[in-house]
């Protein structure tokens, strides 16, 4: 089937079988593989996406229910050179080891944060129950996210 | 060198950039031109012979290329996965191997065993045409139970029984007149439960071959790519090690899981110069949960002798460690060198003995995973010395004092084998209990009770024999080979510096805190110090990442090779200088000789493009070493676990966790924190949560995060850790290592507090909702 989509922000129209997902879209057919995939059943939260600004577990989407909406990748949030609050606190709090759930995680994240919602540790831990992380041992990563929680306030003050 | 980025700095990690950017590249990631997909034939049963394989409508699917079966990788000569690691039985008999084919050819033995490949255009025609194959299997009587499986009737043809080796270490005959004599003894009966790794990138693999060159090339998810290539070549028989590249780009996660050289790497490799295709297989993790080497489960009865005065006087331990179907790569060492030489603990017990029965059943194979026989030895202490303490009466903290290797101890032989070399325990359960804050522990029972909850305090003080080598000992206690590490130092002709390291990051941040060693050592900018690591093509030899040696070994191979740089910069300062090279000295990044001084990256310019050398001078600056420790190291600590059970639901929350360990030097605190944390969450989770069950029938009924049960953000707390510094004694950084000790010393700690809570010793991990309600009511 035929879809358009935009992806960080440029439009894409592709062909492709009507079951694929939306993660396989993302990394096989446009090489966007920062988003990861770690399970067969929606758990670990490695290949969490926006969908119109919201996160979405990008291997439980069909890249059909992706046509005519923006999606943003862990790619299109920041570079190296110009990161994105909250992957500039998860490098200064040492919030990823091996990286793999990383790009996920800081998609859920950002979501977590523009939602609004009053955060503490309790609240960032229930909030990101979706993703699992295997190395660090959440510590690190909710300190970033309560880091990067108040650099985004800041900024959009 | 400077304070920012020397030793003891907390650096940011350089690897960190492309990991928060999404431009890691993991095997997954890669894909090559002609690329096809492999996806394996399992089995769904756990024992079974293999009547027939009929692959004919299987190849009919469109974009099917091949069905290779266990026939034709043993008719190709394809050899057996080795075990690498050699346990006698106490008889002196060497264990009993189980041939391990990388596909099964006439019997599976578990449930997810490959027993054939499927090679296709895609992923999807691959899957269909898996579908498709057509096995005729005749069902046999499965043995899965880890204490039954030495009686019951053999697995494998040609064995006697289930038993792969009866091991032992101590003196059993003075211990058990120890016991005999003790004014108490403390019995304990304990499982440890299955784990499964679970790092969270899938284990994959993508293998080339090139019919021109004759070259293989394989790119995988492993924590050691030059071991994979020397079992590949020297074992399998692939290809030999110059026409067989392997090369591990960014790894996800290992613990140990990636250690081993498994089938399906193997199989895939091999398959690629069959098909005249690049072959790329990518686990799902459904296939990670059957088929990645499995963790823990043990069956074991302890005892615990005391004196009077609460000295302990006799332990001794009875084991029943299930290997699975088959030993992996490193199985058979697990439950007995790794875990009985650590069963003094930090204490000053004088008689031990142990007794291991390594068990085949019809079960994934069980290897190492992160503390690897010593989260196990761990639990058996410290679980036996909380119940002595309270069954004695005595406060368990000030038990463990009273027991304690001293600081003018050292360096202290034990019964089992080992001579610790440094520590300082009293240290660091005194720091423990101040973080902890032992005194309020009791307002704080009363304040959870007034809430419905029982609140448990536990204890754990754990040691560990970390940094695998030393060679020799190792060997004497059955390695294959020798454990040396090996580094390379490379200083470029700008200036710049490439280091190479056998060792393997998957995690650990090799990338920055070598490069703080280097860069410390050398004195050169940080920023000019590059670490290569994981590549055969690129790096001589090395031995991976496992046993918290990287730094211990690796690290210390590099101070080996950079003393060498100092010695061989010095001869060419000398020469340019026209001094004696006894009056050259090396500070700070440069040579200096009277008012002549001339930086490393002068020095290094001018080797690579003399004209003038005497003969015995050569060009290029430019060294190796290879290291290997004299004994191992011996990091230890103490955690401290608070609980609080729900009365209603049942629900254990772990509240509050204090780990104040000992890890000698340390170069970057952030990093080492990170592990601990790291560590520590695994831990819970082996007390807590997870656990790896097989039915009756052998089927795994734990086969997704459906059922098998991760720690997620919210069942673990903020952790309390802080560093006690004694330096290890023996190799030039004094560092011990720190990757495994929060899941070693945890799990007791956790059930410890959780017995504490409930006031009884009868507690299975993981300490389940289910459970915790069951005893709470009586039931």
């Amino acid at each position: 089937m035929n879809l358009t989509l935009t992806v960080n922000g440029v439009e894409h129209s592709l062909d492709v079988p009507a079951n694929t997902l939306l993660a396989d879209l993302l990394r096989t057919q446009l090489r966007l593989t920062g988003t990861h995939v770690g399970c067969d059943t929606s758990q670990c939260g490695a290949c969490t996406v926006h969908l119109d600004g919201r996160s979405v577990k990008a291997c439980t989407v069909l890249a059909a229910q992706a046509d005519g909406r923006a999606v943003t990748t862990i790619e299109g949030i920041g570079s190296p050179d110009d990161l994105h609050p909250m992957q500039a606190a998860f490098r200064d709090c040492h919030a990823l080891q091996c990286g793999f759930c990383t790009p996920g995680m800081i998609m859920r994240a950002i979501e977590l944060v523009e939602s609004g919602a009053a955060l503490d540790n309790r609240t960032v831990r229930e909030a990101l129950e979706g993703n699992i992380c295997r190395c660090t041992g959440y510590h690190n990563i909710v300190k970033a996210v309560l880091t990067a929680s108040d650099t985004m306030q800041e900024q959009a003050q | 060198m400077s304070a920012e980025t020397g030793i003891g700095a907390a650096v940011k990690r350089r690897e960190d950039l492309r990991f928060i950017t999404g431009r890691g590249t993991y095997t997954d990631d890669l894909n090559v031109p002609g690329q096809t997909y492999g996806v394996f034939l399992r089995s769904p049963y756990a024992r079974a012979k293999i009547n027939a394989i009929d692959a004919a409508q299987a190849l009919q699917v469109e974009g099917a290329l091949a069905v290779f079966t266990g026939q034709d990788t043993a008719a190709a000569g394809l050899g057996d996965l080795p075990c690498g690691w050699l346990v006698k039985s106490k008889d002196g008999s060497d264990m009993v191997s189980a041939p391990h084919p990388p596909l099964a050819v006439s019997q599976v033995n578990y449930v997810g065993e490959p027993f054939g490949l499927v090679v296709a255009e895609s992923l999807a025609a691959a899957r269909e045409a898996a579908e498709l194959v057509a096995a005729d299997f005749e069902e046999l009587t499965p043995v899965v139970a880890t204490a039954e499986a030495a009686q019951a009737s053999p697995i494998h043809e040609g064995l006697e029984a289930n038993l792969a080796y009866d091991w032992e270490l101590g003196d059993e005959a003075a211990t058990d007149a120890a016991l005999a004599a003790a004014a108490h003894v403390t019995r304990l009966d304990l499982t440890n439960n299955r784990l499964i790794p679970n790092a969270i990138e899938p284990r994959a693999a993508l293998a080339t071959f090139d019919p021109a060159s004759g070259e293989y090339e394989l790119r995988t998810t492993s924590q050691n790519p030059h071991l994979e290539r020397l079992v590949l070549s020297a074992f399998v028989q692939i290809a030999p090690e110059h026409k067989l590249r392997v090369v591990a780009p960014d790894v996800g996660g290992g613990f140990g899981s990636k250690i081993f050289v498994y089938a399906e790497e193997t199989v895939v490799t091999w398959a690629a110069a069959k098909v005249g295709r690049p072959i790329k297989w990518t686990a799902e993790r459904s296939e990670s949960f059957l088929a990645d080497a499995h963790a823990r489960d043990h069956v074991t009865h302890a005892e615990l002798g005391l004196d009077e005065a609460g000295r302990f006087t006799a332990l001794k331990v009875r084991t029943t460690a299930n290997l699975g179907a088959y030993l992996s790569l490193f199985g058979s060492s697990v439950p007995t060198f790794l875990y009985g030489t650590l069963l003094a603990g930090q204490y000053k017990t004088p008689n031990i003995h142990v007794q291991t029965h390594g068990v085949y059943t019809n079960t994934a194979p069980v290897d190492a995973y992160r503390g690897a026989g010593r989260p196990e030895a761990t639990f058996v202490v410290e679980r036996i010395v909380e119940a002595a303490a309270r069954e004695t009466g005595r406060d368990p903290a000030e038990l463990r004092r009273l027991n304690m290797i001293e600081p003018g101890d050292f360096p202290y032989e034990t019964p089992v084998a080992l001579v610790y070399d440094t520590g300082n325990y009293q240290a660091s359960l005194d720091r423990a209990l101040q973080l902890a804050d032992y005194g309020g522990f009791k307002q704080r029972r009363a304040a959870s009770e007034a809430e419905g909850k029982r609140r448990g305090i536990g204890f754990s003080c754990y040691i560990e024999a970390c940094g695998l080598a030393p060679s020799q000992l190792a060997i004497q206690l059955g390695a294959g080979v020798g454990l040396y590490e090996s580094g390379e130092i490379r200083i470029n002709p700008t200036g710049s510096v490439t280091v190479f390291t056998g060792s393997h990051s998957h995690g650990q941040g090799h990338e920055t805190t070598f490069a703080q060693v280097v860069s410390d050592k050398l004195g050169v900018p940080f920023d000019d110090v590059e670490v290569v690591h994981g590549d055969t093509g690129r790096v001589e030899f090395g031995l991976g990442t496992y046993g918290s040696r990287s730094l211990a070994v690796g690290g210390s191979a590099l101070i080996s090779a950079a003393d060498k740089i100092i010695a061989k910069g010095t001869r060419i300062a000398a020469h340019m200088m026209q001094a004696e090279p006894d009056n050259v000295a090396f500070e700070a990044g440069a040579f200096i000789s009277g008012n002549q001084r001339l930086t490393l990256q002068e020095v290094a310019f001018a080797s690579y493009v003399p004209a003038d050398y005497p003969p015995d001078l050569e060009p290029g600056l430019s060294e190796k070493a290879f290291y290997d420790p004299e004994n191992f190291t011996y990091p230890a600590g103490a955690h401290i676990a608070e609980v609080e059970v729900d009365e209603a639901t049942g629900v254990v929350q772990l509240v509050n966790f204090v780990a104040v360990d000992d890890f000698g030097q340390i170069i970057n605190p952030m990093i080492v924190d990170g592990q601990v944390h790291g560590g520590l969450a695994q831990g819970a989770g082996q007390a807590l949560l997870e656990h790896g069950i097989y039915d009756a029938d052998g089927q795994l009924t734990t086969g997704s995060y459906m059922d098998y049960c991760m720690p997620r953000a919210d069942d673990v707390p903020d952790f309390t850790v802080d560093t006690t510094v004694t330096p290890c004694t023996h190799n030039p950084l004094g560092v011990k290592g720190c990757g495994e000790a929060g899941a070693i010393g945890s799990p007791a700690a956790i059930i410890n507090a959780v017995t504490d809570a409930l006031g009884t010793e009868d507690v299975a991990m993981p300490a389940t909702p289910e459970q915790m309600w069951r005893k709470l009511r009586g039931l």
